[in-house]
């Protein structure tokens, strides 16, 4: 059995939101330990006036000094998780300068995540896997080429993507909607095969990836089952052609949206929402739908449109939806309506999650929201650069997990 | 013998000093006690689960963090109990600090508002303020009731 990976702690708060058990057992479950850095009263004061940042509360300038003991490698860590309450506006400005001090002054992998007294062990478990991942597989994300014949499977929350490759070739691909977990997987790896004229007994090693990764994996018996925020961002690199140096990847997802600070392949910091669905793909659906339009055609109807003739915040997906009838019922056209709902999630997005890491070009849009060129150039003018939309780029996690899969072909 | 909320909560000395007056503290040790007393809690360290932040929208609304809520549903009901309280202003983390600053303000305002008979002083920052700061406590513990019979 592996060493247990070791977490540090910044937090503030979590055990008196009875939440600190949630955090324990999602480490626990990725045989990781949470652990507190210990430090001396006096390192608090020298801390807080050598970090510069004067704040109040006294477990927030144990946050601080914390952290500082971290990066001057006074105490041993192979990740750090910061925690801090939701809606507290001093504990979220502490939060986000220690994960900027931390990532740019270390090679610790960060995750930061402000919680509810609602917060369960479920929510922070793709976070947890991902730190562990990076600690714990740096030579396995170090991969950059697809070797021998490998099967990568994205059990979505809105589709399940498969992916067939072949020496460092995509040769099969197949996609359906989630309905049944194993069956919408099954039917994907079915295309995906027939696509590539292969057969189950011709791949060499399976990665499974998304929110089904764990039944999938034990149904297709996978060598690698692995969470979607490391292996999106080895598929969005690869895909990008831009696997060394930095890079951003932003994956709108049908429930949630994950922005990841890419170096080298391997995610630096990354944030994942969750708090509302409401800037997602499914908000995006929704308006198609309501628009009467295929998800497909959205994008391009959005780019025939003015966003800013229709108010819309997609903020909350009830209220969103209701934005949308309100503005088709007061004379809005349809392609106008379409651009304001593309530029609704994209603000979103970039008001809740690209703030917390820090962008560095080239910014590479992946996932199945990718293909919504609307969603893609409202992104591209939020953050004023050339959004990168590799090929393939809805098949990111099977491609990702296809890559990292090979790693697991016996000899390799 | 008076019941005395005592800030900071967690100042052991401060409680120290109440009980050596003969009043009863009120504060951190006691409220954390009971919890990890309790048998079939099980979330640690301090044995506070879900529920307790949700018992503490009795004393701040639920767009207060739940860190805060979390604290007053400690606190709360022990300054609801408290006949008499010392606060003490600016004291330095190792007197005793109780983590979250949101949460002290809402203590402090909540036993200002309740009426009981209160004591507030800067924490000393020499022997001789240290002296005073002592010989005020104590007068202002010797003015409380101690009718049900002492410590």
């Amino acid at each position: 059995m592996s060493r247990k990976v070791r977490i540090a702690q910044l937090s503030c708060g979590p055990e008196y939101s009875g939440v600190q058990k949630e955090i324990y057992e999602a480490a626990e479950s990725v045989d990781a330990e949470v652990f507190f850095p210990d430090i001396a009263l006096a390192d608090v004061e020298r801390g807080v006036d050598a970090f510069g940042l004067d704040v109040r509360s006294a477990d927030l300038k144990l946050m601080i000094a914390r952290a500082m003991a971290l990066v001057e490698g006074k105490v041993d860590a192979d990740g750090v998780f910061i925690g801090t309450c939701f809606r507290c506006a001093e504990a979220a400005i502490v939060r986000n300068e220690l994960r900027r001090y931390i990532h740019e002054n270390s090679r610790l992998p960060v995750v930061s995540y402000s919680f509810t007294e609602r917060t369960t062990s479920g929510t922070l478990l793709t976070r947890m896997e991902a730190l562990t991942t990076i600690a714990r597989r740096r030579a396995l994300l170090a991969r950059e080429e697809q070797t021998g014949i490998t099967m990568g499977v994205d059990s979505g929350s809105s589709t399940t993507k498969a992916v067939v490759m072949k020496d460092n070739e995509i040769v099969g691909t197949g996609w359906h909607p989630t309905t049944e977990v194993i069956k919408s997987a099954e039917s994907a790896v079915a295309d995906a095969l027939e696509m590539a004229g292969l057969t189950r007994e011709d791949i060499q090693a399976i990665g499974t990836t998304g929110y089904g990764r764990f039944l999938i994996g034990k149904h297709l018996g996978a060598d690698l089952v692995q969470e979607e925020l490391t292996v999106n961002s080895k598929g969005a690199v690869y895909l990008a052609d831009h696997q060394r140096g930095s890079a951003t990847v932003i994956d709108i997802g049908g429930m949630d949206n994950k922005a990841i600070s890419v170096i080298d392949g391997i995610p630096g910091t990354f944030t994942m929402g969750g708090i509302c669905a409401g800037a997602s793909g499914r908000f995006l659906e929704m308006t198609a739908k309501r628009l009467g339009v295929d998800i497909t055609e959205l994008g391009p109807l959005a780019m025939k449109g003015m966003g800013e003739n229709v108010p819309m915040n997609s903020y909350c997906i009830v209220f969103g939806t209701q934005s949308l009838v309100n503005a088709l019922a007061a004379g809005s056209s349809r392609e106008d309506v379409a651009a304001a709902a593309c530029h609704s999630v994209a603000e979103q997005v970039f008001e809740q999650q690209l703030q917390e890491i820090d962008i560095k070009e080239p910014v590479i849009m992946v996932g199945g929201t990718s293909l919504i060129e609307g969603l893609v150039h409202a992104m591209g003018r939020l953050l004023q650069t050339e959004i990168v939309v590799p090929p393939h780029s809805q098949y990111i996690g099977a491609v990702g997990s296809a890559l990292l899969a090979s790693g697991f072909i016996k000899g390799e | 013998m008076a019941k005395v909320f005592i800030y900071p909560a967690t100042s052991l000395i401060l409680s120290d000093l109440v009980a050596r007056f003969g009043h009863k503290p009120l504060g951190a040790a006691l409220g954390i006690r009971e919890r990890i007393q309790t048998a079939g809690v099980d979330s640690p360290p301090l044995q506070i689960t879900p529920e307790e932040p949700k018992r503490g929208l009795k004393y701040a609304a639920v767009e207060v963090p739940s860190g805060v809520r979390g604290r007053m549903a400690i606190y709360g009901p022990l300054i609801e109990e408290a006949e008499a309280a010392i606060i003490v202003t600016d004291a330095d983390l190792a007197f005793g600090c109780m983590g979250c600053a949101r949460t002290d303000e809402l203590i402090v305002f909540s036993l200002r508002q309740s009426g009981i008979p209160i004591l507030e002083l800067k924490y000393p920052s020499n022997e001789e303020e240290g002296v005073q700061f002592v010989a005020a406590v104590k007068k202002f513990l010797d003015g409380l009731p101690k009718e049900e019979g002492g410590a």
